[in-house]
Order: C-alpha cells, then structure tokens, then sequence
C-alpha cells in the first residue's frame, strides 16, 4: 500500500514538474495584449437627450508627450482632436477621439501590432511604418481602405493632390491601406561648432568615402573626448540600422539588396563587402565610431544625446532626425535650442564620384509612414472621418506650424524650413525597399551582418557569407543573385 | 499494518479530482498539444505563412540541430551552451551554493548581522522582475554604474559589464535574485538536525569540515535534491536575463528562453519558436526524471 501511494506520488511530481516546465513554454499562442476595449463614453444623463452619447475611437502612435515624436502629439491633441470634435458635435454625430501614446521601440509596436491584429483587436487609426504592409497583408492581419469602410473613400478628395508614388508606401498590390504622411530622405548630420573647433569648414560636403574619413580623423585628433561618427549598425536598432546605416552605406558602395530588373535578392557582392568593410573600419580598425553604442539596449536613444549635448560630431539619419528629434519647436528632450546655428548636413557621397548606386554621385534611400484603419474596428465610418480629415490641407498646415517636412499631399508646402525645403531636392537621388512580405526578414539578416562586424565576431567575408546563407534560406535559391566574381 | 478503510471510496475520489484534472487539460494539457501542432508547421503571425500554414514534418527541428551552424552565435547550440553556463553558474554553484554556505554560517545562530542578511537576501528574491531589471542594468552601466563608481574609487579601473562580460553579468545577478529559497530551504533542513549530532562530532574532535561532510551534507541530502531540481529547471526557463542584457551583445548572453521569444515574437515565426519551446519540454523532462530517480534511489537506500 505504502509503496503504490510512493509510486502514485512521485508520478503526480513527474506530472507536476513537466506542467511546470510547459507553462512557461506554452506561450506562442497569440494572446489577447493589453488593448482596452473602446468604452462607451458615459452620457452625462439618463434621460434621452437631444444628441446621441458619443461613439468613441483611438488612435495610436509610438510617440510620447515631450519624448518621440512629440510634435505628433502636439498637433493631434491640441489641433487635430478639439476641431475633429467640435465638427461631429456639430453634424448632431458626436465622436470622442483617444490617443493612445506608444513609447516603446518601432519593433515593439509592429509586434504589438502583429498580436493586437490578429487576436481580433487593437486601436482604430494605427500610425504604420510602409515597408510593413506587404508582411502584414500577407498575413492576413490588414484589409484595405476600401474593404473596411466602402467605396466612399476613394472618392476622398486628398488623393488627388497624393503623387501615386507616395500613395505607393501604403498601398500593395494596387490596394490602399491608409494614408501616408510624408515620405524622407538620408543625409549625414554634423555638428558645426565640433567642425569649426576641429578645424573643419562649417559648410561641409564630403564627395568620397576618404573625405569622410579625413573629417573624422581629423576630428578624433582635435577633439578626443568626442565621437567623431556613428553609422547605425545592430540588431538592436532595428529598422533603423538598415534604412540609416547599411542601406545608405551600401548605396554609397554601388549596390543594393535587390536587383530591381530580374526581382532577385542580391546575397553576394563587391559593394556589399565594401560596406561591411567601411563598417569595420570606422569601428573597428580606426575606432572613429563607439561600437557600443551599436550594441547596446537604447543605443539609438544614446546617439541621439550624445548628438545632442556635442559628443557625436557625425551622425547618419533621416530627416526625421532634424525636424523631430533636434526640433526645438517640438519640445522634445533631444531637442538642440540653437538647432538651426550647431547642426549641418552633407548629401551622403558615393565612395568615388560616380560610384554610387546607379552610377551617381550623391545617394539617398526613401521610407514613409501614415496611418491606416484597423480591419476590427467597430466604427469604421468614423474612424475613416477621423482619418481622411486628419490629412486635409487645413490640419496638414497647421502640422507644418509645427513641424515642417515632405508632407504627402502636394498642396501643402514645406514651409518656414530652409534645410527641409532643401532636402526636398534629393527626392530624385532616392530609391526604395522592395515592397515584399519577406523583405523584414531579409532586412534582420542585414542587420545582424553588420552586428557581427562592429562585435568584431566575424570578418567582412564571414558576415557577407553568413548572410548569404540566411537570405538563401529565407527566399529560396531561385530568388537570388551572386555578383562576386569566382 | 493495520488494515484502513479509505475515507471515500475510489469512484468519489475521482469524482472530486474531476474539477482539477478538468484545469489541468484546458490551461496545461491542451496548450502542450496544440503547441507540439504549431512546431510541425511553418505557421507565422505574418507573411503569407500565417494565412496559410503549411505541415513541414520536423523541418523546424531539423532546422534548430543544424549542426553545420550550430555553435555560431543566433543558433541553437549557442542559446543551449549558455543555458547550460547560466544553469550550472548561477542556479548551482551561485544559489544553491551560496544558500547553503550562508546557512550553514549562520546554522543555530542569532543577532542582528543573521537577521539584516537573511533580510537582505529575501528582499532581493521578492521585489518584481522588471524592478530587480532596472536596478541591475543601473548597477552595471559603464558610465553612470554604481559598481563602476565604486571600483574607480578603489582604483580598480571600470568594467563594461553588461558588453564584455554578458552572460557573467547575468549569471551574478541571477544568483543575486534567487539565493533566498535555497538559503530558506537549506536553514529549515538544518534546524530539523537534532544539536546532539554536531555535538557528538565535536567531542570526537572532528573538523568543522568533516561535521559538514559526514554529518551534515548526508543529512539534508534529499532536500539538496530537491533545491536542484526546483532551481534548476527555473533557471533553465527564466526569462528576467532579457531585460537586462535583451540577450546581446551578438547573443553571447542569448539563453534558450530568450532565443525562444527572438524567434516566435520578433521575428514572428512561430512554427519553429513552437519547435523550441517543445525541446525546451523535453529537457525540462529529463532533467525532472535524472532528479526524481536519484531521489527514489535515496528513499530506497534509506
């Protein structure tokens, strides 16, 4: 008797310990995250009145109030909301709109995103980078425009005044899936007051990759306590390492990842080990960048400080960067009050002139972001309203009082801002990531790469070959492209 | 033996484990099966994979023991190699080590230097993860560290921990964090130990070394099993080392549970996160298993 209850006990621990070991390993199921459900606003009476109780839609965006993106919530809370309102309560249709801040990283909220969409969920206007569409459509996890509200939004009459190569950031194959804000472009960002104390001419155009490394040299001479580059590289920085460091640089060497003509991904190249190799020699061999800052949790955060506060002299970013991030106007904490005197920018160089991406001189690569609709949402009619007027000329202008970039729609102007109206001009330099649902993957490949380089883990070689081999097994060997020479 | 009559006869007793077992198959039984269907397909939460899931056989295994890349940082073997430094150094050596020297220090004392440590230990054990998290990643910068602040003073230079020491940074923050249940485990067995033994040996003038060895240790043998197996199979699955080290730099503090978040929830695969986590059961079971054997082994020998 004694030994079965032994037995029959140490089975039940057996069972335990394995439910134990299970549980925590049980999670891949896609679980419902924390998106509170639209609450209907309480009507302040019980008693009919005149006007219905308000319906109520959120939006959401990876943007905080003094933080990221501040200018966006500035001009959404104070402008946008408030008039949106005031409208509706007057049509005798009352709409309460919430803004739900996002302060994570870009990667967090697409997997947010990714969890919130397919469990049935999520927020009514989603803000929503471009190159996720093609992965998410795929996915299954967004529908168009036309799908949730009915045909009445193409009938808007922003589109006609959005260029249809702009409207292409959030649409795929031939569907619109939201509206975009404004496209970008890539420059290097430098510190005028570090050039000068260096010795360095304030108004600087590099034309070669040696002009770029006789700048930073020069300045790791002058001024030791500074960090005269940083290129992003990691796989921390996500997205951003890709479309502010590698893409750029690899351009700059005369390729790219994929080969626009025969729809292939390039694995293997001489630019691309060009490009590893720059790397290696601004982090590595001639230390002229902080690896670390690369490698570590909110490093791109760290750039942006040490930017700020004058220990980067360069740095490779967006024009998100100088209209966002520096904008004094945006009281954002990165925020350079004597913005417009400190910062310069240069066009980025080809490595030789004319040894750029198609044989150019200068290059550049191009991104957008906007807002779509989600597919669950329960009051689609008002959320395209909230939507569609968000991107009216009248709310767009006062956005450019605010924050003046390349917005989408052509009537409304860059306006009030020398540099961006300046960088509009590069827009023909540009290029584009391909719109495919594998490219994010394909795009962490890259990333790692160049980790493994400034990690010092692999070689040029090694991390070019490493990638290969991941891009081969991700697109398949038919969907390649080897351009080193045997 | 005297012949017992059970309480409730076997039917009833069934009867009321009904409602538990019934738990048990919806939240543990049933999300194990349905995860060992994910890891035969290609599922993804995104991509075309995700509408339309295909059965890949054990291709996402195949794909873990690749044993070409296996020990190259990102893979499998490299998750696994650390696992297994984070397991033996901060779950054996670092906790059930450290517990046990601790309570066996301070074994039949008392006074306030016992009572601040043992606070002090269990303090760390009960503050919340990403509480615990923040602290650490604050105690181990190189810059603004509070460790680092330290260590200059005394002239010892700095330390960027949490870049060239990684997985050591998490291997000493986790025995940090979870020292106070072997410590508490370790001093209960000790206070069952009747004082005439200890006594014994030390009339018979015996080192305290020797009373460790032939008295002690052979005596709360069992719940030194026990603490390993417990401890083990938490650090085996402990997830807090992401938010300090998000497993970097290039995955040199990469653990298993971390490369299992990377694969299913950041690069949304969840086919082969799903393979992962199946391995992970598997390990977990045998390692249940190698411990309940020696376990009954003891009870037998007993």
């Amino acid at each position: 008797m004694k030994r079965v209850i032994g037995s029959a006990f140490s089975w039940i621990t057996v069972l335990v310990l394995l439910i134990a070991a299970c549980a925590p390993a049980a999670t891949p199921t896609p679980t419902p995250t924390a998106a509170p459900p639209p609450t209907p606003a309480p009507s302040p009476t019980p008693a009919p009145s005149p006007t219905p109780a308000p319906v109520e839609i959120t939006i959401t965006c990876r943007c905080v109030k003094g933080g990221v993106n501040a200018a966006l919530v500035q001009w959404l809370t104070e402008t946008v909301i408030p008039t949106f309102e005031k409208q509706m309560a007057a049509k005798g249709t009352p709409v309460k709109v919430r803004l739900v801040e996002f302060g994570g990283s870009d990667e967090e909220l697409k997997a947010q995103y990714a969890l919130d969409l397919k469990a049935g969920k999520g927020h009514d206007v989603m803000a929503f980078d471009g190159f996720w569409t093609a992965e998410f459509v795929a996915g299954g996890l967004i529908k168009p425009l036309e799908e949730i509200v009915g045909p009445e939004v193409n009938q808007w009459e922003g589109w006609a005044q959005i260029p249809g190569t702009v409207q292409a950031l959030l649409m795929y194959q031939g569907k619109r899936y939201g509206i975009p804000t404004g496209t970008d472009v890539r420059v290097i960002w430098y510190r005028k007051d570090l050039f000068k104390k260096a010795g360095l001419p304030e108004n600087w155009q590099p034309t070669s990759w040696e002009d770029i490394f006789a700048a930073a040299r020069q300045i790791k001479k002058a001024l030791p306590d500074v960090i005269p580059m940083q290129v992003n590289a990691g796989t921390n920085m996500g997205e951003a390492t890709t479309m502010q460091g590698f893409y750029p640089v690899l351009l700059s060497a005369g390729s790219f990842i994929f080969d626009w003509d025969q729809n292939k991904w390039i694995v293997r190249s001489p630019a691309m080990l060009d490009a590893l190799n720059f790397y290696k020699r601004v982090y590595i061999d001639e230390k002229l960048g902080d690896a670390r800052i690369q490698l570590i949790k909110g490093g791109r955060e760290q750039s942006f400080a040490g930017f700020r506060d004058g220990k980067i002299a360069m740095l490779w970013e967006g024009d998100w960067f100088w209209r966002s991030v520096l904008n004094p106007a945006t009281k954002s904490e990165w925020a350079i009050p004597n913005r417009d005197e400190v910062v310069g920018w240069a066009r980025i160089p080809a490595r030789e002139p004319g040894k750029g991406f198609r044989g150019q001189d200068f290059v550049t690569i191009s991104g957008g972001t906007g807002f779509i609709l989600n597919p669950n949402t329960k009051h689609p009619k008002e959320a395209w309203a909230f939507l569609s007027f968000m991107f009216s000329k009248e709310m767009l202008m006062e956005f450019q009082k605010i924050e003046p970039r390349i917005r989408a729609r052509s009537d409304v102007p860059v306006t009030g801002d020398p540099v961006m109206t300046e960088l509009v001009k590069l827009l023909p330099l540009t290029t584009v990531r391909p719109m495919l649902p594998v490219y994010p993957k394909v795009s962490q490949a890259a990333q790692l790469a160049t980790e493994r380089v400034v990690s010092g883990e692999m070689t040029p070689e090694q991390a070019m070959e490493a990638y290969a081999k991941e891009v081969t097994d991700l697109v398949g060997r038919e969907n390649i492209l080897d351009l080193m020479p045997r | 033996m005297v012949q017992r009559r059970p309480i409730l006869s076997p039917a009833v007793g069934m009867l009321f484990l009904l409602p538990a077992l019934g738990f048990v198959l919806v939240f543990l039984v049933f999300p194990s099966l349905w995860v060992l269907q994910i890891s035969l397909t290609n599922q993804t939460l995104t991509g075309e994979a995700a509408l339309r899931p295909q059965f890949v056989g054990l291709a996402n295994f195949q794909a873990l023991f690749d044993f070409e890349n296996w020990m190259i940082r990102g893979y499998f073997g490299n998750a696994l190699r650390n696992a297994v430094f984070f397991v033996i150094g901060s779950a054996l050596i670092g906790q059930a080590g450290l517990g046990l020297a601790i309570a066996w220090a301070f074994h039949r004392r008392r006074g306030l230097l016992r009572e601040a440590l043992y606070t002090l230990v269990i303090l760390a054990w009960i503050i919340p993860d990403v509480v615990v998290a923040f602290m650490w990643v604050a105690y181990l910068d190189r810059d603004q560290g509070t460790l680092n602040a330290i260590l200059s003073t005394l002239r010892l230079g700095r330390v960027d921990w949490l870049i060239d020491h990684p997985l050591l940074s998490i291997i000493i923050f986790n025995t940090w964090r979870g020292t106070a249940f072997s410590m508490l485990l370790f001093s209960s067995a000790l206070a069952t130990l009747p004082p005439s033994y200890l006594e014994a040996a030390a009339v018979a003038g015996a080192s305290a070394w020797q009373a460790f060895r032939d008295i002690i240790l052979p005596s709360i043998r069992s719940h030194i099993i026990t603490d390993l197996v417990l401890i083990t199979l938490w650090t085996f699955n402990t997830f807090t080392p992401y938010l300090i080290t998000g497993g970097g730099p290039t995955f040199r503090s990469e653990v298993v549970s971390i490369y299992t978040f990377r694969i299913a929830f950041q690069h949304f695969e969840f086919g082969r996160g799903a393979a992962v986590a199946v391995v992970m059961m598997v390990i977990n079971l045998i390692l249940a298993l190698i411990y309940l054997s020696t376990l009954r082994r003891e009870a037998v020998a007993r």
